[in-house]
């Protein structure tokens, strides 16, 4: 059943918080939907509470949800990337979010049934930190609410190759059609092949200036999400 | 190291710079020009919903440096913050080889005669700057034609009985009707308007040796993976470098101008790819940086000629900064509309640019290039929960059912919405970076909701059971991707910074080529505007050249 996982992630530790993270989410998740110990930010107990919220924020119904979509692994890969600055307010905010559900529900958030996850919710986006003021001291609720509903949209809507998106489930969803992505092919135009380094000190040696070998940012690796075919 | 002596330098490779490079190689001047990028291509930066260069969540892959090039920004309520280019406020292009024409939408608009008349026809209303400029449309009728031919434009403005006259067709026919405009082109001659097809710089042929567009959704802020959407990067840099006479340097950013003992430009000095400081001489200096980076540029020249900036002697360079209000609606019908056919934008009006009751100027307006889905995602229209079920529900149903159409108002400018040189935050290179301030006008907001009236209008004519209005309420800073004004083409030193020719007042040799001199911007995207100018002042600098000196006629 779980045979893609690799043995490595299979520690004792892992495996208790494996255990724990199944009972709560195998009746509404596909059991491959979080690789707990794969995170580069998160710690698993943190993605698991991502997981849930993200799942309210972008529910499954006869379409897939945020969490199938493969949400958390895009916040959890943008967090340790070009989202690093929101760190800090992700730490502290699932601190706020698991301490207020203790507060008010005596469970922690990914516990709580939809409605009681979904007036919390909606409390943090009125910027009023659910439970007693202490918990919410130096957050904004608000503010943790629209970067945490902005990023699964990122992750949920926005291209595969993030790490969200996972088999293109939302574009199926509306119906788009799923081009593939040619675009890793050089082009043929003449004026793109940089200048040879013996050319440097020609009259053309500065012509093609640093040529276009630059590295891109947007590296190997980030290419479709896992058992997506590109047709 | 020092570089040998050249004839021209331009100062950024992009609508305008890419052309003067081309214009002046191919003329027999030795051109080094300089770009503060990199070469990009679409199989380095692949079409990403979430990292391009109008959807920014990821950051912008065609620049500028977002760890190395901040700006200052100062809202109307005077709160200032360093903005970064990702950000909104940073009023971002592009920084690479062919500027923002490697990722623009590509709307090739020429503007009408009237936009180059505004204080004759409208006069110069309290709180702005709005005149007339030196120059009329039949000056640049000649030049709007070969950027239409050599870079290469395709549309059908024929049915458009506000155009201005011109002498040649566009060289492309426009692509096959969309759904949008199967449905929108016949609502529109119903309401009694006059229909056409855009006229776009992007192949629908092959045309100069590339191929045809193949309608992607990707388009607007991607760079094109077919190389159909014609920049200057895959028409004149190549043909300037070809000319064998013209030295391409990335990743170079200019710092500041040199002045002889004259005080005449010798040069330019600026930072290479290493951070080595580096000096190029030439004859002439061609500054097309854009509006913004342009101003900051000549405000960051200082010398005893020039104590407050190169040109800036009566406080003209960096003011009247502007861009486009642009407002509109989208409309929910029911049927099924998207048909998955780039790039989107196809169909548009001109007949509310002028002569609207009680408005200064106006608006072209067209439907919208193609969403991607997490564009949509947050246009959700009010009473529409923003997550949610609903919110999903709300994806299912307009995704595929809605078109939207906007326009850009026609600014008027403002002398105190402007580009200053911060005092104390500096870039990566300890250069000073652009402080943006100011606001546009007022009338804006009245042209906004005069063009979301008539494209609500539109849009129900059409067949709409729902519209949602997408129109700017709140006067702020204008520039972004249309930015220009800031360094104003006119007669008189004391009220302009160059002259007819794109000349700097008080320097024979020092020209700026792009929006920045645009005295107004039109109620169309300028880009077509700026490459006419490209090639009218290099016209210009080609009949002053001869036997190897420049003698200003």
């Amino acid at each position: 059943m779980f045979s893609n996982i690799p043995a490595s992630h299979l520690t004792r530790r892992n495996f208790l918080r494996f255990s724990t993270f199944l009972a709560i989410a195998a009746p509404v998740l596909e059991p491959s939907a979080l690789l707990p110990g794969s995170f580069r930010f998160l710690t698993d107990a943190e993605a698991i509470t991502i997981l849930a919220l993200c799942e309210r924020i972008i529910p499954a119904d006869q379409d897939a949800g945020a969490a199938k979509a493969g949400v958390v692994e895009f916040i959890d890969r943008k967090l340790a990337g070009y989202h690093k600055r929101y760190q800090g307010l992700y730490r502290r905010g699932l601190v706020c979010v698991n301490q207020s559900s203790h507060v008010v529900f005596d469970k922690t958030f990914e516990a709580l049934g939809g409605t009681q996850q979904d007036q919390l919710l909606s409390q943090m986006e009125s910027n009023h930190g659910p439970g007693p003021s202490w918990i919410w001291s130096g957050i904004s609720p608000g503010e943790f609410f629209s970067v945490l509903v902005e990023h699964s949209m990122e992750g949920f809507y926005g291209g595969p190759r993030h790490g969200g998106n996972r088999g293109a489930v939302s574009w199926l969803m509306l119906g788009l059609p799923v081009i593939p992505i040619r675009s890793r092919r050089p082009l043929s135009a003449p004026w793109f092949n940089p200048a040879p380094a013996s050319a440097a000190n020609s009259p053309l040696s500065h012509r093609m200036g640093e040529g276009r070998g630059e590295g891109s940012g947007v590296g190997v690796g980030e290419g479709w999400g896992e058992g997506f075919s590109v047709s | 190291m020092s570089f040998k002596h050249v004839n021209v330098v331009v100062i950024g490779s992009g609508a305008g710079g890419g052309i003067v490079a081309k214009e002046l190689s191919e003329a027999g001047l030795d051109v080094v020009l300089l770009e503060r990028g990199r070469w990009v291509s679409p199989d380095q930066e692949r079409k990403d919903d979430l990292r391009n260069q109008r959807t920014t969540a990821l950051g912008v892959p065609f620049g500028p440096d977002e760890e190395k090039e901040p700006r200052v920004f100062v809202d109307p309520n005077g709160k200032e913050k360093v903005v970064w280019p990702a950000d909104g406020n940073y009023n971002n292009n592009a920084a690479c080889v062919g500027g923002g024409t490697v990722s623009y939408g590509a709307m090739a608009w020429r503007y009408m005669e009237q936009d180059f008349r505004m204080r004759s026809i409208y006069g110069t209303p309290k709180g702005s700057t709005l005149t007339d400029w030196p120059i009329s449309y039949s000056d640049l009728e000649p030049f709007y034609e070969k950027a239409e031919w050599e870079i290469g434009v395709a549309g059908d403005q024929s049915a458009d009985p506000f155009k201005a006259r011109r002498r040649r067709a566009l060289p492309m026919p426009p692509l096959p009707d969309s759904n949008e405009t199967r449905i929108l082109k016949p609502a529109a001659q119903k309401l009694g308007w006059h229909p056409f097809y855009i006229p776009m710089l992007r192949n629908t042929i092959p045309y100069n040796g590339r191929p045809g567009c193949m309608r992607c959704r990707w388009c607007c802020g991607y760079a094109c993976e077919c190389d159909a959407k014609c920049g200057t990067q895959n028409t004149v840099i190549p043909k300037a470098i070809a000319s064998g006479r013209c030295e391409l340097r990335t990743r170079c950013i200019a710092g500041s101008i040199l002045l002889d003992s004259r005080g005449q430009a010798k040069g330019v000095e600026y930072f290479d790819s290493q951070d080595r400081r580096q000096v190029q001489t030439a004859d002439l200096v061609v500054v097309s940086g854009g509006a913004i980076e342009s101003a900051r540029l000549l405000l960051n020249s200082r010398s005893s000629f020039f104590p407050n900036g190169i040109g800036n002697r009566f406080d003209w360079v960096g003011r009247n900064l502007q861009g486009h209000a642009y407002s509109g609606a989208f409309g929910l019908f029911d049927q099924n509309i998207y048909d998955d056919l780039g790039p989107g934008a196809e169909i548009a009006i001109c007949d509310f640019n002028h002569g609207n009751p009680g408005l200064t100027g106006g608006m072209m307006l067209a439907n919208e290039f193609c969403r991607v889905p997490y564009q949509v995602a947050s246009m959700a229209p009010p009473g529409v929960p923003k997550w949610g079920k609903a919110h999903k529900d709300f994806m299912r149903t307009w995704f595929r059912r809605s078109i939207v159409i906007m326009g850009p108002s026609q600014e008027m400018p403002v002398f105190d919405s402007r580009v200053q040189v911060d005092p104390k935050v500096r870039d990566h290179w300890g250069l000073p970076v652009a402080r943006l301030s100011g606001m546009d006008h007022p009338h804006n907001i009245d042209l906004c909701k005069f063009a979301s009236d008539k494209a609500e209008l539109w849009l129900k004519e059409a067949g709409a059971i729902q519209t949602v209005r997408r129109q700017k309420t709140q006067n702020w800073l204008s520039g972004g991707q249309h930015q220009a004004g800031t360094c104003r083409m006119g007669n008189d030193p004391k009220t302009s910074v160059v002259d007819r020719h794109c000349r700097v007042h008080d320097i024979n040799n020092l020209f700026v080529m792009d929006a920045s001199v645009h005295v107004t911007n039109g109620g169309f995207n300028p880009v077509l505007t700026i490459m006419a100018i490209a090639y009218y002042a290099s016209d210009h600098i080609k009949r002053s050249w001869s036997n190897g000196t420049f003698r200003a006629l």
